[in-house]
């Protein structure tokens, strides 16, 4: 596979284009906004935390196929976690997108994220990736400002 | 005749040459951004560093006194490719955004009071627009933006309703950064000679494929970027009537721009020196003007640049899937577009990973975005020095990216 195929494979073509979770939801807890400067990409997370798991979330936004596609991967990954479940999972994440590009990436426990392991290969596009998993920790840390990738990183 | 002869004598292959930095692999198509650097610009640079360098306007000794001459000399130079009065109207900036900074702070903001208004258009780049925001938003005084049509013109009648209301100052592009535009300057600057409104042309990108001309056009400011223009980045230039110049306050406050300092009282220095606290950017000024001549001396590119530019857009067009985004009437080295179903951003990585340079995003002009409901666009920009074979890469590029994107 070459890396631009990785980048943009079946999995992520897929969720870019039919977002799943994106409906907005009745009842929720918390929620939060991010948005990339550099690109223009927004996106809202939107949750509902019962007990200490995500009870049903809805994230929504406009941008490119990659934060649109990680947005969505996202929702699917973290309902019917816990708190931590989902902490973990935002460390893993971000180690994976982040991790030096000579070694394998590390995908454990990671699931169906590890599609996305191909933008390690295009630094500028890293940011799109992790947006929405930014606002969703704004979400759950319950800030009421909203996120920016220029921030992160 | 001799125009004929001399565009089709324009021999882009031995121009390349002159770019060390072309020729590499990599399609450069985002000059609007920022333009590349001719070999003479670098070695007039380093020269000025290894022979030249002293501090202007203050020695005694050899070396500040070939330094002062050759900055000074590097303003008469600008002044006289404008065609401006004198080189007392020429002010060096650090580029267009400080250029408009300037002329927001010590021309407008002193005459704004509740009421008053400031006019733009549509098409603006961010640093055409923020300035005005801010002073209007301390002062009370209310900025208004002349609409745009659908093909990305300005609707001129419109434009002249506003300048009827009396702006303070009208601040508009030359060419639009975000699709292209070429403004009908001249007439727009008419509409408001004749209302007694005075008026501030973004030069930006109209400078890198046409000289200028201030007293033709006849505006009251001129600003523009050397970057842009096949100079170094950290310099450019504002144009101001002397008159205006010298009754508006300074900008920065320090040393180089006074008469006499006491501590009770200071006297400021006329134009330009009013305007240029600290020790200026020598080398940048010396390379701006190298850049200047080196243009000047190519040979008349326009009808090389208008092929590749019209051949761009009628290659885009024939995509299935790409829209154009503005087709005005008149059009100067960009070309806007998107394809269908992909963002523009991965558009960008796509023609990245096949060579080609273009910018993908809002190109500091959210609001224009907005005018056209899209959240950005993927712009290719020309320089004279590009050719058709990328143009080629650039129509290569977008089929991958709709191959990419149709699995
Ligand atoms: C139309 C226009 N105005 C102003 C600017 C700002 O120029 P600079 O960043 O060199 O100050 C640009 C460049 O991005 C531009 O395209």
């Amino acid at each position: 596979m070459s890396q631009l195929t990785e980048l943009y494979q079946e999995v992520i073509l897929d969720h870019y284009r039919n977002p799943r979770n994106a409906k907005p939801i009745e009842k929720e807890t918390h929620s939060a906004e991010g948005h990339n400067p550099l690109c223009g990409d927004d996106v809202e997370v939107h949750l509902l935390i019962e007990d200490g798991v995500v009870a049903d979330v809805s994230v929504r936004g406009v941008g490119c196929a990659i934060s649109t596609a990680s947005s969505s991967l996202m929702s699917e990954a973290i309902r019917g976690k816990s708190l931590d479940e989902v902490e973990q999972m935002f460390e893993r994440f971000h180690a994976m997108v982040t991790s030096p590009i000579d070694a394998p990436a590390p995908i454990d426990g990671l699931g169906k994220l590890e599609v996305l392991a191909g933008v390690r290969n295009y630094p500028v596009r890293i940011k799109c990736a992790t947006l929405p998993w930014h606002a969703l920790k704004s979400a759950i840390a319950g800030s009421s400002e909203p996120v920016t990738t220029e921030a992160g990183e | 005749m001799t125009s004929v002869r001399d565009a089709v004598s324009f021999d882009v292959e031995r121009i390349r040459r002159d770019f060390p930095i072309l020729g590499k692999g990599i399609a450069y198509l985002d000059n609007a951004a920022t333009t590349q650097k001719p070999q003479r610009v670098i070695d007039r640079i380093t020269r000025f560093y290894r022979e030249q360098n002293g501090n202007v306007h203050r020695g005694v000794h050899d070396l500040s006194v070939m330094a002062t001459r050759e900055y000074e000399g590097a303003r008469q130079r600008i002044a006289k490719d404008i065609n401006a009065k004198s080189e007392r109207e020429i002010v060096f900036v650090r580029g267009t955004t400080e250029a408009i900074n300037l002329v927001a702070q010590s021309f407008v903001r002193p005459k704004l009071k509740q009421g008053s208004r400031v006019l733009i258009t549509a098409m603006e780049h961010h640093s055409n627009i923020v300035p005005w925001q801010a002073i209007c938003g301390e002062t009370g005084a209310k900025l208004d933006v002349a609409p745009i049509d659908d093909n990305g013109d300005v609707v001129l009648e419109a434009f002249d309703r506003l300048v009827r209301k009396g702006p303070v100052i009208a601040s508009f592009a030359s060419v639009s950064n975000a699709l292209g535009t070429v403004n009908p300057i001249k007439e727009m600057i008419e509409m408001c000679k004749s209302n007694g409104v005075p008026t501030l042309i973004d030069g930006a990108q109209s400078v890198p494929h046409t000289r200028v001309d201030v007293r033709d056009i006849d505006c009251d400011f001129f600003a523009f970027s050397s970057h842009k223009a096949f100079g170094p980045t950290g310099i450019g230039a504002l144009y101001g009537r002397e008159e205006l110049l010298n009754a508006m306050q300074p900008y920065q406050y320090g040393g180089d721009m006074i008469l006499y300092v006491s501590f009770e009282h200071t006297e400021y220095a006329p134009s330009p020196a009013r305007f240029e606290a600290g020790t200026p950017h020598i080398a940048g000024a010396i390379g701006m003007a190298e850049a200047i001549d080196y243009v000047r001396e190519i040979g008349d590119f326009r009808l090389h640049e208008n092929r590749l530019i019209d051949s761009a857009v009628q290659r885009l067009h024939e995509i299935d899937g790409v829209r154009l985004v503005g087709m005005p009437k008149r059009r100067m080295g960009v070309v806007s577009f998107l394809l269908d179903g992909v963002h523009p951003h991965d558009v960008g990585t796509i023609l990245n990973e096949s060579g080609v340079a273009i910018r993908a995003g809002h190109h500091c002009a959210q609001p224009l975005m907005h005018r056209f409901d899209i959240p950005g666009t993927c712009r290719a920009s020309f320089a004279f020095y590009n050719n058709e074979a990328e143009v080629d890469a650039l129509i290569a590029g977008v089929r991958k990216a709709k191959e990419v994107f149709s699995q």
